[in-house]
């Protein structure tokens, strides 16, 4: 079994401020973490190979520094780990992201690709899907349990608004997985050691056929047209007094906007 | 790159890597240099005192390019059922279409699959003027290869302008690969939709890291604008009950599917329906410190007629169930009152609960972010406040 697992390497968004002077984000000391929802990938596919045999191959769309993140996968027990790294990727949206990922895992070759549910950063939840109608194999998205899974076929549940979906494909399938899955392992003292010495394999734009019109800006359909700091509402009122003075007063203020 | 730094004009000040929420700025030779991890968020431009970094915008569109996104005209609603009913958050996308289709003077379609007739009138009730259905029972239970060329099918044959769908896990499921198949752009979970008034192009604005800052995102060069909205961001339109519009019944021919949906699993449908639809919702957060918190919470929402809802840190502690959890990770709610008991404000929440109208925030700690977005604030102790609130309000309504 052939498994590639899509991996981000993110700013850890729980950790950014906003300075409130220049409305302009804080990165600085901000650590770069693998995308959360991707190391439940990880797990999910060492497990997979750990029942089936097969190689767990690593896969990120980043700048040379994204090396760190691959690492620390091969820590946990990924085999292989590939590098999408090129100037021309800069700037790709979600379509152009797919598209380049997809180039990749096409030339690679894999019977299960796993993604994240969404990445923290942009949190679209679209390269997943997006990548699978590139691949044009089928996808299923937030997979909370793998019943069954052979050379050809697979069936998992499939988290929904008020229950679960059970649901089955042919292979190869692209999965994208919820936090419910699995616990991530940490890495192993062996592991770190592969880690160390483990080759990354790097490809650009012309390793993978990728047509230049598809990828990074260029390619994006989507623009950035601005950024700003979200609103914060300004009628702020405290209430002081006692426990018994602030309960009496914020009924007296409800009741006033007639919300009791 | 997208971005570029004028050699000349930059001062090696240090200003802009630090700003970079990617890292994508690094200094060499005493300049800035954008490496390729720019996302082309164009945070930098702004922060640059020299005015040294420019965008290099995408170029011109041909004439050619032009007249084919004339072609696209209407504002397309992708109507989610459920059980053959129409899900709520599809009328409120047909509240947000109309208004769009008014600005720009085009029809508001919608596309119905799996469900009949009688769901299609009601379509038209709350606004739509067309509406396409596919009420093929093969499309009853959801389907990711079925609905996207379904889908697919029906914007290459109507061309609409722009097109709306529920952020829910049907929309967030499927209309990324009819994005992918038809080569457009689509923005997730946008808070806003807006007609540029000079371009005509969709002014789609969300939030972005966790909720830390807003974008406004373009897709000026493709048709269409593909968009998805959370449940209970948009409202509602009218409801007209003489409302006329056109109802085409098209079929699902030669579409196959790779995947199946064996069963469904219901699990835990009261609460969250509860979340949605609550007026008032009793929220906690990790400063109830366990299950009694949480039975004072509960105690509190049933004296006021609401329903509870959680910060991710009381969920994570196994105090209150996930279908709770409010957030970036959990629901989004649109409550007349949020009462947040415990719960510090961390973006991830807020994004999930601010567009409450009242926002009430107890906390014993008067630092807490969540006081910034409070409507009324009481610095307290929970465990005194919470009883005490619960026993008035049961004698203000006698009850
Ligand atoms: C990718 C990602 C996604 C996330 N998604 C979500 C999400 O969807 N929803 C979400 O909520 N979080 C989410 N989080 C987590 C979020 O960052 C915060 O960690 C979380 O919201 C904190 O929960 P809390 O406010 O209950 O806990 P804390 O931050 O620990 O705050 C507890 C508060 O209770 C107060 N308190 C304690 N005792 C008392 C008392 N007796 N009386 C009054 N006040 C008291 C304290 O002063 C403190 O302010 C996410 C994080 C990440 C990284
Ligand atoms: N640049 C990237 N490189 C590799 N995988 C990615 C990249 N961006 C997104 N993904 C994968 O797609 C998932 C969803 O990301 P997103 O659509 O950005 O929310 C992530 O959890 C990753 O598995």
């Amino acid at each position: 079994m052939n498994i590639i697992v899509c991996i981000k390497q993110v700013p850890d968004t729980a950790e950014i401020r906003i300075n409130p002077e220049t409305n302009t984000l804080m990165r600085e000391g901000v650590p770069s973490i693998i995308n959360p929802f991707d190391l439940h990938a990880i797990e999910a596919a060492i497990q997979i190979r750990e029942q089936m045999g097969g190689r767990v191959t690593v896969l990120t769309m980043g700048p040379p520094q994204a090396e760190t993140s691959l690492r620390e996968a091969v820590s946990m027990g990924a085999d292989d780990a590939v590098l999408l790294s090129d100037r021309a990727f800069a700037g790709s949206d979600t379509w152009a992201t797919s598209y380049t990922l997809a180039q990749a895992i096409r030339k690679l070759g894999a019977d299960i690709v796993f993604c994240g549910k969404q990445a923290i950063d942009g949190d679209t939840a679209q390269v997943g899907p997006e990548t699978a109608e590139f691949l044009d194999i089928p996808h299923i998205s937030y997979i909370r349990k793998i019943e069954e899974v052979n050379e050809n076929y697979i069936r998992v549940e499939r988290l929904m608004d008020e229950g679960y979906d059970i649901v089955e494909s042919s292979l190869p399938v692209l999965l994208t997985v919820v936090r419910e899955l699995n616990t991530p392992r940490l890495p192993s003292l062996k592991g770190k050691m592969a880690a160390k010495k483990a080759e990354i394999k790097k490809l650009g734009m012309a390793d993978i056929g990728a047509d230049e019109n598809n990828l990074g800006l260029k390619g994006s359909p989507t623009q950035v047209k601005n950024i700003f700091a979200p609103e914060v509402k300004a009628e702020r009122k405290m209430i002081e007094g006692s426990p018994e003075e602030q309960v009496d007063n914020l009924i007296k203020e409800l009741k006033e906007i007639k919300c009791l | 790159m997208p971005v570029i730094v004028n050699p000349d004009k930059c001062t090696g000040c240090e200003t802009c890597p630090a700003s970079c929420p990617f890292d994508a700025i690094e200094l060499k030779d005493g300049k800035a240099y954008i490496n390729e991890y720019c996302n082309a968020c164009m945070t930098c431009l702004s922060v640059c005192p020299e005015g040294a970094i420019t965008d290099t915008g995408t170029g011109e569109q041909s004439t050619e390019q032009k007249q084919k996104l004339e072609d696209y005209r209407d504002v397309l609603v992708f109507a989610e059922q459920k059980d053959g009913k129409v899900v709520s958050v599809s009328y409120e996308l047909l509240g947000a279409g109309k208004r769009l289709a008014d600005e720009l003077g085009a029809k508001l379609l919608a596309v119905l699959l799996g469900a009949g007739e009688p769901e299609a009138r009601e379509l038209i009730k709350w606004g739509a003027d067309k509406v396409i259905v596919c009420s093929d029972p093969a499309l009853e239970k959801f389907n990711d290869d079925m609905y996207s060329e379904m889908l697919a099918r029906v914007i290459n044959n109507h061309k609409p302008a722009i097109v709306l769908a529920g952020a829910t896990p049907v929309g967030r499921s499927f209309i990324p690969r009819v994005a992918a198949k038809l080569r457009t752009g689509l923005t997730a979970d946008c808070t806003s939709l807006e007609i540029d008034k000079e371009t005509k192009h969709l002014l789609q604005v969300r939030p972005a890291f966790g909720g830390n800052i807003m974008a406004t995102i373009l897709c000026p060069n493709y048709r269409p604008q593909m968009a998805t909205v959370r449940p209970r961001v948009m409202k509602k339109g009218e409801y007209n009950t003489a409302g006329s519009g056109e109802v085409v019944e098209v079929g699902l021919e030669n579409i196959k599917s790779r995947t199946k949906v064996l069963e469904f699993v219901k699990e835990v449908s009261e609460v969250s329906v509860n979340l949605h639809e609550a007026d008032i919702i009793v929220a906690g957060g990790r400063g109830i410190g366990g299950d009694k918190g949480y039975k004072m919470l509960q105690e509190l929402a049933e004296a006021l007629g609401g329903a509870v809802g959680a910060s991710r840190a009381a969920v994570d502690e196994g105090w209150i169930p996930y279908s709770h959890q409010v957030g970036q990770t959990g629901k989004t709610v649109n409550p007349k009152i949020y009462i947040a008991c415990g719960i510090s404000g961390a973006v991830q929440h807020l994004v999930g609960m601010q567009s409450a109208d009242i926002i009430v925030a107890i906390n014993k700690n008067p630092e807490a972010p969540i006081f910034n977005v409070a409507t009324y604030g009481i610095v307290g102790d929970l465990f005194e406040i919470v009883p005490l609130l619960t026993r008035k309000i049961r004698e203000v309504k006698n009850i």
